[in-house]
C-alpha cells in the first residue's frame, strides 16, 4: 500500500469537484507504482469530468505542471518516476488563469 | 517549423525537447544546490537561485525600460491569478528594500469583478471578492474592487485618448531620480501617514439595470471569441477610468510571456495585426495620459506557477469565460492550445514568438499637410485601419 498526498491548483481542482487536497492510498502491488500508473489510476478513479482537460494520452495535458515533493517532475524522470510512500504530488494548471 | 537562418538573439527556433538523464542534477548557476526545476529549454535551478533569478528579472525589466518615474502612481491590475499576484508580490518585494536601488513608485491595486459576464452567481462573486480583499489588505496598498457592471456608468470621455503629459517641463528619467533623492531627505512622517490613510474603494455594488445590461450584452454575442474580446475591451476601459479618476499615470498588467505569445497570434487571427506592438509590447501608450506596462512579459507560465507555489504567493483561482471550454471554443482558446502543445515538443516556441514580438513597432502614418489627427477606433483607441464611410467607427475586429 502506498499513501500519497495530492494537490490540485490553478484551476485543476475544477476537474476534481473543486477539491484541492487529496489523501490517496494506492493498493499494494508487486511492482512499484510509477507516475504513469498513477495518472491512469487518477483518470479511472478520481477525475470527475472532462478527462481530456487533464490528460493527453499517457501523460498530463501540456500546460499542466507536475511537482513531486516540490520539485519539477522533469528532474525526476517524469512518467518513469517510481512513487514512494508519503510522496507529495502537485498538479498546477497554467492554462488561462493569470 | 520555421526554416529561416535568422539569428533569433541566439535562440534556435527548431530546438526539440532534450531528454537528458536528470536525477539529482545540480543547479546550473551555483553548481552546488540540487536543482528543483527546469525552465527555458534546459536550465536547472535550485530553490534559492531561482528566487534570486525571479526577483532580479522583475527589477531588471523595470530598470531597462525606464518608464516609471519616482513617486509616480502606478495601478496594478490584479485578476486573482498567479501571474498578477506574483507581480503584486514582486512590487511588494521591490518597495520594501532598504538599498538605494529600491523601487520608488506609489502602488495601488485594482481588481475587476467580471462575474456578471461570466455567469457567476452573486454569492460566488462575494466569496472571491472577500478572499481578494484580505490579500489586498495584507499589502497595505490602496485597492479598488470594482464590478464590471460599473462600465455602464462611465462617461464617454473614457473613449477619447487623453493628452500625454500636459507639463512641458517633464524632466528626463535621470533628472527625476536625482531630484527625488534630494527631496527624500525632507520627507516627514506626516506625509507617510496621510498616504496610508487613503480610502480603499470596494465598489462591488451594481444596479439591477446594469446587471441586466451586461447580461444582455454578452448573451447577444454569438461566439465565445467575440465575448472574450468584448470582456477585454470593457475591462480596459474600466481600469483606465479608475486610473484617470485617481491620478494613476501607469497601469501594470500581469501578462506573462506565454500569455502574450498566445495573444499575439490570436490578435492576428482577430484582424488586429496593426495594433500588435501596443497590444503585446512592454508599454502601451495609446491612451495618452495613462500608459499600460507589462513587467511580467519576460516570465513563462511555468516560472510563475513554480515561484507562486514555492514561495507561497497568495492567489485566488476565479473561473472565467473560457474555463473548462474545449479547444475549439474560441479563437483565443484554439491558439492557446496550439501554442501550448507546440511548446511541449519544441520548448523554444514561446520565446521565439516573444522575441519576434519585441521587434514589432507601430508604423507612424506619414505627416499630412492638413495635420489632422488620424481617426481612432472608439473601442480600442488604435488608429483605424479600414476606410469607413458610415457613422459607426469600429476597427476590423470580430
Amino acid at each position: 500500500e502506498l499513501s500519497l498526498l495530492g494537490l490540485h491548483l490553478g484551476g485543476a481542482e475544477l476537474l476534481f469537484d473543486g477539491v484541492k487536497n487529496h489523501h490517496v492510498t494506492l493498493p499494494g502491488q508487486s511492482d512499484p507504482w510509477d507516475m504513469k500508473q498513477l495518472l491512469a489510476w487518477i483518470r479511472g478513479n478520481m477525475l470527475k469530468e472532462r478527462p481530456e482537460l487533464f490528460m493527453q494520452g499517457d501523460t498530463v495535458r501540456p500546460g499542466i505542471l507536475v511537482l513531486i515533493n516540490d520539485a519539477d517532475w522533469e528532474l525526476m524522470g517524469e512518467l518513469e518516476y517510481q512513487l514512494q510512500d508519503q510522496d507529495n504530488i502537485v498538479f498546477i494548471s497554467t492554462l488561462h488563469g493569470g | 517549423m520555421c526554416q529561416v537562418e535568422e539569428d533569433y538573439n541566439g535562440l534556435e527556433c527548431n530546438q526539440e525537447k532534450i531528454t537528458v538523464p536528470t536525477l539529482n542534477r545540480k543547479c546550473m548557476k551555483c553548481k552546488e544546490g540540487t536543482a528543483v526545476l527546469i525552465i527555458r529549454v534546459n536550465d536547472a535551478f535550485c530553490r534559492s537561485c531561482f528566487k534570486e533569478y525571479f526577483i532580479h528579472k522583475f527589477r531588471a525589466m523595470l530598470g531597462k525600460n525606464r518608464v516609471i518615474f519616482p513617486q509616480e502612481k502606478v495601478l496594478l491590475a490584479v485578476s486573482g491569478g498567479t501571474a498578477s499576484c506574483s507581480m503584486l508580490s514582486q512590487v511588494q518585494e521591490g518597495l520594501s528594500r532598504e538599498a538605494p536601488k529600491k523601487l520608488r513608485f506609489v502602488p495601488g491595486i485594482i481588481y475587476i469583478d467580471d462575474g456578471g459576464a461570466c455567469g457567476r452567481s452573486a454569492e460566488e462573486r462575494q466569496r472571491s471578492n472577500a478572499l481578494l480583499k484580505s490579500i489586498f489588505t495584507e499589502t497595505g496598498f490602496t485597492y479598488f474592487i470594482v464590478s464590471l457592471e460599473q462600465v455602464f456608468s462611465l462617461p464617454t470621455s473614457v473613449l477619447v485618448p487623453g493628452t500625454s503629459d500636459p507639463d512641458p517641463s517633464n524632466p528626463s528619467y535621470k533628472q527625476a531620480v536625482d531630484q527625488y533623492i534630494k527631496e527624500k531627505q525632507t520627507l516627514t512622517e506626516e506625509n507617510v501617514a496621510s498616504a496610508v490613510a487613503q480610502l480603499n474603494i470596494e465598489d462591488s455594488a451594481y444596479s439591477p439595470e446594469h446587471k441586466l445590461a451586461l447580461e444582455r450584452l454578452f448573451s447577444s454575442m454569438k461566439t465565445l471569441t467575440a465575448k472574450e474580446d468584448m470582456l477585454q475591451t470593457l475591462r480596459s476601459h474600466l481600469i483606465l477610468h479608475i486610473a484617470r479618476e485617481n491620478g494613476y499615470s501607469k497601469v501594470m498588467m500581469g501578462d506573462s510571456c506565454s500569455r502574450l505569445a498566445v495573444k499575439l497570434l490570436s490578435n492576428i487571427a482577430l484582424g488586429r495585426g496593426a495594433a500588435l506592438a501596443s497590444d503585446t509590447g512592454f508599454s502601451d501608450p495609446r491612451y495618452g495620459d495613462v500608459v499600460i506596462v507589462r513587467p511580467m512579459r519576460d516570465y513563462s507560465s511555468k516560472e510563475i506557477a513554480f515561484y507562486s507555489r514555492m514561495f507561497n504567493v497568495p492567489s485566488v483561482f476565479i473561473s472565467g469565460l473560457d474555463t473548462k471550454t474545449h479547444d475549439k471554443a474560441s479563437i483565443q482558446r484554439l491558439t492557446e492550445s496550439f501554442v501550448t502543445n507546440l511548446q511541449f515538443d519544441f520548448p523554444s516556441t514561446v520565446s521565439t514568438i516573444y522575441r519576434t514580438s519585441e521587434k514589432l513597432h507601430t508604423v507612424m502614418p506619414p505627416q499630412s499637410q492638413t495635420a489632422e489627427p488620424a481617426s481612432k477606433c472608439l473601442l480600442c483607441l488604435c488608429t483605424l485601419d479600414t476606410k469607413v464611410d458610415c457613422t459607426a467607427e469600429y476597427c476590423l475586429s470580430t
